[in-house]
């Protein structure tokens, strides 16, 4: 897909007001970095030209909250549902579901046995999960970890490798410190350094973590304080794409080899930041407005191109 | 000297529907009679207080507090997110406290307690006990 063919689809329709439309109504967009230039295309769409047999997508959802029962989402487990609803209508079936944290509000063991239920419901092949802090309020995180531990280390970091896309999930909400951000620590490092060790330059990699592995906005603790040494042992890969939670809003970047991305919740909407006193759910939402600001996130990974395209969907 | 007449003060108040006094027990007999207790009495400790300190947009607030040794301190969660409070020496330290959710201390010894909520660690705050 060139440029050219992106702005304007081949139907002669700009693809600019085009994509606003949709995302008016909802559709999500493909953003796909190609030689410096941004593009975009409609989410559940195919990508562009035949898929190759490497060819695979994933999902990712995150900030589920199950127990959270207030405004402007009284009913989380539905919207979690229909995230659930969204991703089984996909052309394709997603190879993995990686949920990036937060699954439950207050990591009570019923929360948990609901997201699992809804879970279970997703057509996808494997499911990836990571914790929030909301998952590790109890028992020093005792409730996730017998659930999700399971071949992973300390409180569930992990690492995989799929159709040549080497994942690794992070943990970055537990033994923080009076003052701080997340914190991957010292023993998570060094175990990272050591899983990426073996790979080759050009391997793709994609790394999750719940709280944003770049420093959003410190004042609300939207960042993480040694997330400069995980990327370091990035440094030296062609393709790293870091997909995070938390802050409830779609915000995207790339710096040299690494593509940013959070995904939005989907329970509730925060603030920009610093658009309001503090983080937290925006209470004002109209209800035919809330499932706009709700949504997924779905990956497509090119196997010749060794690129992977993010898409945002909204539950509208 | 207030100090006494505060505390037969409040001692009447305790006994004042009418409870009778058992000889001997009652603390301004013995203060009075057995000499012991006056320099106690008479010294400026302050009384235990019951202070609160709310959580507002991801603040304690206030954020520093003093109180005499014995004091009580209640945290109360305004916020529609959970928070704890946790000790930085780990001194003491709640559970998940959901809306509206409260967590008390009893602070007996004198010190500063520096304090967190250990799932938003920006959020800060300090107890001294004086």
């Amino acid at each position: 897909m060139d440029q050219k063919n992106n702005e304007t689809g081949g139907d002669g329709v700009d693809r600019r007001k085009f994509l606003k439309c949709m995302a008016w109504v909802g559709t999500g967009m493909v953003w796909t970095m190609r030689g410096g230039v941004l593009s975009s295309r409609v989410f559940g769409a195919d990508a562009a030209g035949a898929a190759e047999p490497g060819d695979f997508t994933f999902v990712q959802i995150s900030d589920s909250h199950i127990g959270f029962a207030k405004e402007p989402n009284k009913d989380v487990t539905g919207t979690l549902k229909l995230a659930i609803d969204r991703i089984n209508a996909l052309n394709s079936r997603p190879d993995l579901l990686i949920h990036t944290g937060d699954l439950t509000h207050l990591s009570k063991a019923a929360e948990f046995d609901t997201v699992d239920q809804v879970l279970k419901g997703a057509k996808v092949g494997e499911r990836f999960y990571v914790p929030g802090e909301h998952d590790v309020f109890a028992d020093d995180a005792r409730a996730y970890v017998e659930r999700y531990g399971k071949g992973t280390k300390g409180l569930g970091w992990h690492s995989y490798t799929h159709r040549g896309v080497h994942f690794v999930g992070l943990v970055n909400v537990a033994n923080l410190k009076p003052g701080g951000l997340g914190t991957l620590g010292a023993e998570q490092l060094d175990w990272l350094k050591k899983d990426l060790e073996g790979l080759g330059n050009s391997t793709p990699l994609v790394v999750y973590a719940h709280v944003p592995l770049w420093t959003i906005y410190p004042k609300w603790g939207w960042g993480t304080e040694d997330s400069a040494a995980a990327l370091e042992l990035m440094k030296r890969f062609a393709a790293v794409t870091v997909l995070n939670g938390h802050i409830h809003q779609v915000m995207q970047k790339t710096e040299g080899n690494v593509t940013f991305h959070t995904g939005r919740s989907t329970a509730f909407p925060q603030p920009e930041p610093g658009k309001a006193e503090s983080p937290g759910p925006i209470k004002n939402v109209a209800a035919n407005k809330l499932r706009g600001m709700l949504g997924l996130s779905e990956v497509k990974y090119a196997q010749t191109q060794h690129t992977l395209a993010v898409v945002d969907a909204t539950l509208e | 000297m207030p100090r006494m007449v505060l505390l037969a003060a409040a001692g009447a108040g305790a006994c004042g529907g009418g409870c009778q006094p058992i000889p001997g027990s009652d603390p301004r007999g013995s203060a009075a009679v057995n000499g012991e207790r006056p320099l106690a009495l008479q010294s400026e400790v302050p009384a235990p207080q019951t202070r609160q300190i709310s959580i507002d947009n991801f603040t304690f607030s206030p954020a520093q507090l003093t109180v005499p040794a014995g004091s009580t301190v209640v945290w109360v969660n305004h916020d529609d997110v959970p928070h704890t409070v946790v000790s930085n020496a780990k001194a003491f330290a709640s559970k998940a406290l959901d809306t509206d959710d409260k967590f008390v201390h009893v602070f007996t010894a004198a010190g500063t307690y520096p304090y967190f909520c250990s799932v938003h660690p920006h959020m800060t705050g300090q107890i001294i006990v004086k």
